[in-house]
């Protein structure tokens, strides 16, 4: 496993999600209120790109007419056919056994710590004065 | 457990020839189509609009489970539904993904559904005119289906009659769910018309004729909705069959378009089965069913089966009929196959060429 720097922090805004190419993959980058996470751009139902997808918060029903959004769970719901995957897990929801999106550790790194090393930024520049977004892959 | 995680880049693969026999193009409003409508017809679309038979004539007889019906990531980024913008469509889907020809089928306005007939048929022709001007004229890889309004035969037939013979169309198009069962005699001048000419009958999803989609009443839900579509196909196979189209129209080809094609074996032998027994109440219909099923119809492969057993859908091609089978995305919608990932069983490649284009190819007479 390698780490890759893929963003600055600051270039994804909250919400907004990013298309990276790491060791030839397309990896989207999603900024969930202010944490990230990393997931290969191809939706395991059809090939969906996962970068366009949005980030959603399940209903759970009791009965017919009564919901409650999950405090605890978000997903990431594929533009195409509406497959859902648990933003931490990637567990598909109709079908967690069988299907699941790829996903990488994403994490946050001051320009300062990277230099230092022992982890070094192979394609993107890194300036002491920034934090950075990294994936693990 | 098995974790099946899908790897494929598209670019890498062998690159597919596609025929895509179910492409949507869409306009902004109908104010669009005003340089093919008479004055009176534009004046009749701001004063009256659109009278079609169900509750609510501007939209959809159920809410559907994406906007405007399409992939969330198939709206134009300059603006615009998706399906509008022809530019964005060749770099999202024709080129990428290897298209050589695609069908199209503009879905509104229902010219085919309206009360008001001449309205209908002038909606009709100015959709027609609309194909050629946005569409074919500017990708030559497109292909356009002739809107005709079928509960007036004569000025369907005009319509036939003056775009018969240009390539860039290749079908008429007929609402499955029309007056009548489209096997009844109303319809029959249409028919002859289309072998006279050599053009199939598309049949694709659509038309709010007055008729629920199930036979007992309204759906509730859209997934119930979008499922008897089924049994819209169902029923207007059964209807041309048993009428007798086929006897009297021997060379008829009728394509269905996104109605699914995993029930076809078991509605041909069930129809089989009854037939040895009441053939004496239809003595026109001189074989039995599944062999003009067999003879006479395709299916688009959109929005595909897909069974547990990835597997079995092998046998329902064989059942079917491997030369049937038409590949079809549905762009832009949301229930979009892509043909890199629509087959989920292996398949060779004489099987692929038949599926995403021979098929086709053969039976529009492109390539």
């Amino acid at each position: 496993m390698t780490r890759h720097v893929v963003a600055t922090v600051g270039e994804i805004a909250p919400g907004s999600s990013k298309l990276v190419t790491v060791k030839g993959r397309d990896i989207a980058i999603f900024n969930v209120g202010g944490s990230y996470f990393a997931f290969f751009d191809r939706c395991p139902h059809a090939g969906g790109s996962l970068c366009r997808g949005s980030i959603v918060r399940p209903a759970d029903v009791t009965e017919p007419g009564t919901y409650k959004l999950a405090a605890d769970r978000l997903m990431l719901r594929c533009p195409w056919h509406g497959w859902q995957f648990d933003l931490h897990t990637g567990e598909a929801w109709c079908d967690p056994t069988t299907l699941k999106a790829r996903n990488y550790p994403a994490m946050v790194e001051s320009g300062a710590q990277l230099t230092k090393g022992p982890y070094v930024a192979e394609t993107f520049p890194v300036s002491v004065d920034h934090d950075y977004v990294l994936i693990e892959i | 457990m098995t974790i099946d995680v899908l790897e494929r880049n598209p670019k890498a693969e062998t690159r597919l020839t596609v025929i895509d026999c179910d492409i949507h193009p869409t306009m902004g409003s109908l104010s669009d189509l005003n340089p093919w409508l008479s004055k009176r017809w534009q004046q009749h679309i701001v004063t009256y609009g659109e009278l079609v038979r169900q509750g609510l004539a501007k939209t959809l007889s159920h809410p559907r489970m994406q906007p405007a019906v399409s992939r969330a990531d198939a709206w134009p980024p300059n603006g615009g539904l998706p399906g509008s913008h022809l530019p964005f469509m060749q770099e999202q889907h024709l080129d990428p993904n290897g298209v050589a020809f695609g069908v199209l089928q503009p879905l509104r306005p229902n010219g085919n559904s309206q009360r008001n007939l001449e309205f209908g048929a002038a909606l009709s022709a100015a959709l027609n005119e609309w194909q050629l001007e946005h569409w074919t004229g500017r990708d030559k890889r497109l292909k356009g289906s002739i809107a005709v309004t079928q509960e007036w035969p004569e000025a369907a037939i005009k319509e036939i009659e003056r775009h018969a013979g240009n390539p860039d169309f290749i079908q008429i198009s007929l609402p499955p769910r029309s007056d009548e069962p489209l096997g009844r005699r109303r319809y029959w001048p249409i028919y002859r018309a289309a072998v006279e000419h050599g053009l199939p009958i598309g049949l694709h999803v659509s038309g709010v004729n007055g008729h629920t989609s199930t036979a007992s009443g309204s759906p509730s839900f859209y997934i119930e909705e979008h499922h008897n579509n089924v049994q819209s196909m169902q029923g207007l196979v059964t209807s041309l069959v048993l009428e007798g189209v086929f006897e009297e129209f021997p060379s008829l080809e009728v394509v269905l378009i996104e109605g699914g094609f995993g029930w076809v074996p078991a509605l041909s032998w069930r129809l089989d089965r009854h037939w040895a027994k009441m053939r004496d109440e239809v003595p026109h219909v001189k074989r039995p069913p599944s062999e003009y099923i067999r003879e006479h119809i395709w299916y688009t492969t959109q929005p595909i089966e897909e069974p547990e057993n990835p597997a079995d859908l092998i046998h329902l091609f064989d059942w079917i009929g491997w030369d049937r089978l038409l590949f079809s995305t549905d762009y832009p919608h949301w229930d979009f196959d892509d043909p890199h990932t629509v087959f989920k069983v292996k398949l060779t490649d004489a099987q692929k060429r038949q599926l995403f284009s021979e098929n086709a190819a053969r039976l529009y007479g492109l390539g």
